[in-house]
């Protein structure tokens, strides 16, 4: 049965896989330097250890973990070709479909479904090469969040400043990732999910072309919004995973019919032949000093020197907000109506609000949607990608309620995404690269055309090889 | 007493329309949320567009 009981066996892998990458672990594995048996209990007693303090974790799949890893082992002794992920600890928002598990999705009200039949399809594929899910992580109720707070579960706290917010709605997986308990988690990003708490607790994220990968089993929010990406310490596993997880499914209306389209033979190609603009105007106001100087840094070291202005993004991230609240509300109608009360009251009244739209603005912002669209792939004729800053600022304190954008006093909960916005409106695909600053590390988003994540995760590999951006390791000190 | 402010009336006959429940707390709230959307939809509806403009989705049979 899954728990959140810490592992009762915890013993210690051959060598160190606190913070190793996932393509070290699979290499180790595959090596026979360690065992996947090995670096699963390791995982599973830093998660039992850590979580006490990070609450990454709202599931912990020890003994299914443990069985994958098993089986894992008796096909490398039986001489068996292992997956490149072979032994690899992963875990996944608990919007995923787990297999015996009620998918939470970060509500109250979920808890009342029977668990899920089958895995996601996301799951299957990493587990198809070897990866072993460990458990499942905690979320913003809904994925309507920025913050990686819950009212049910409690807030996600950031590796990096135990006072902070990790940002969500994916807080879970980026602070299970920036914590060392796994090399590799899976979010969601609607608006911003997954590059905001990549942003914040300092690690690599990347949020695909819209209808990339498959979100089936997996629970909606704005399913003409939502997409399923990973989150990792270094641009290889990004790549890795992401390929890994391509591939069409009917069984997502909006999952596209294409091919695989393999990044990792691209990944060291390096900068030589790209053109990488930086956003200016809409995206650099309001911004706080160090989401400035971390666009600077890694534009500097991109050698991009071209700004230019993505038209309409402020109108853009305000039809984003409409679509949102709608379809949210759409989705939700009937639990407003019948268990109002169990909604985090932040979500509710948001959700209520978004029920009572006239339908001619929600139609107008899809009219937009179209256009700025078209008005946004025209850039891409004169560049290859852009840098963005991620968030306006880094991680704001738990629990704070407003911060200062552009001079006016802001609801934090509904503005950390104010970059993120205008560029998954339109499902452009993002790998968002952490900056090391002091106190706090915080993320530029690298943004592509639709369908060229080679291309961002190219760029992002290139900044990693010269040390422009890095995710950090915390200091994190557990009190057994 | 009847409240002058319009998007409360809005508010409150919305809800009753939609079947949804809005306990009294819940208003203050609420408004806020409908006014920030309402914003960012007068945002959007102020941008002119021709009459032919599709929205993003469009149906394939």
């Amino acid at each position: 049965m899954p728990s959140l009981r810490p592992s009762s066996r915890p013993k210690p892998a051959p060598f160190d896989t606190s913070w190793s990458t996932a393509t070290e672990i699979a290499a180790a594995v595959t090596s026979g330097k360690t065992s996947a048996a090995a670096v699963v209990e390791d995982a599973l007693a830093r998660i039992g250890e850590r979580n006490t303090v990070l609450n990454a974790f709202t599931v912990i799949a020890a003994e299914r973990a443990r069985a994958r890893a098993k089986v894992i082992d008796a096909a490398a002794a039986n001489k068996q070709k292992l997956g490149p992920l072979a032994g690899v600890p992963f875990a996944v928002k608990n919007l995923f479909d787990v297999a015996g598990i009620t998918t939470v999705a970060g509500s109250k009200i979920n808890r009342a479904l029977p668990p899920a039949k089958r895995d996601s399809p996301l799951i299957e594929k990493l587990e198809a090469a070897g990866a072993v899910l460990v458990g499942a992580l905690n979320m913003g109720e809904y994925a309507y969040d920025f913050t990686g707070e819950n009212v049910h579960d409690g807030a996600s706290r950031n590796p990096h400043d135990l006072t902070r917010m990790t940002g969500g709605s994916s807080g879970g997986s980026a602070g299970a990732v920036a914590g060392g308990m796994v090399p590799l988690a899976l979010g969601s990003d609607t608006n911003g999910s997954i590059r905001v708490p990549s942003s914040l607790c300092g690690t690599f994220g990347l949020k695909p072309t819209y209808g990339r990968l498959s979100r089936a089993r997996s629970f909606p929010f704005v399913t003409s919004l939502d997409h399923l990406g990973p989150f990792a310490r270094s641009t290889r596993d990004l790549a890795l995973s992401y390929d890994l997880m391509q591939g069409t499914d009917t069984d997502d209306a909006a999952c596209a019919d294409r091919a695989v389209e393999p990044t990792l033979p691209e990944l060291e190609r390096g900068l030589e032949g790209l053109r990488i603009a930086v956003a200016g105007g809409y995206f650099q106001q309001g911004a706080f000093p160090e989401a400035l100087e971390a666009l600077d840094r890694v534009a500097k070291a991109a050698g991009a020197s071209n700004e230019i202005e993505i038209p309409e993004a402020r109108r853009a991230r305000a039809a984003a907000y409409v679509i949102t609240t709608t379809e949210g509300a759409a989705l939700h109608l009937d639990r407003l109506r019948d268990r109002a009360d169990k909604f985090d009251p932040a979500v509710r009244d948001r959700l209520l609000a978004g029920a009572m739209i006239p339908s001619p603005l929600v139609v107008k912002a899809q009219n937009f949607r179209r256009w700025y669209h078209s008005r946004v792939l025209e850039l891409f004729k004169s560049c290859d990608a852009i840098l963005a800053p991620a968030t306006p600022c880094t991680a704001p304190k738990i629990g704070q309620q407003t911060f200062n954008l552009g001079g006016v006093e802001m609801p934090v909960r509904a503005n950390l995404g104010i970059y993120t916005q205008p560029i998954s409106f339109i499902g452009l695909p993002v790998v968002a690269v952490p900056v090391t600053l002091q106190p706090l590390p915080i993320g530029v988003q690298i943004i592509a055309a639709p369908w060229r994540e080679d291309i961002a995760l190219r760029v992002a590999h290139a900044l990693e090889q010269m040390g422009a951006v890095v995710a950090p390791r915390p200091s994190l000190k557990v009190s057994a | 007493m009847a409240d002058p402010d319009p998007l409360f009336d809005f508010i409150i006959a919305s809800a009753r329309t939609l079947g949804l429940p809005m306990k009294t707390d819940w208003l203050p709230e609420v408004r806020a949320n409908l006014e920030v959307t309402l914003k960012h939809a007068a945002v959007v509806a102020e941008f002119e567009m021709p009459d032919d403009a599709e929205p993003a989705p469009i149906f394939a049979a």
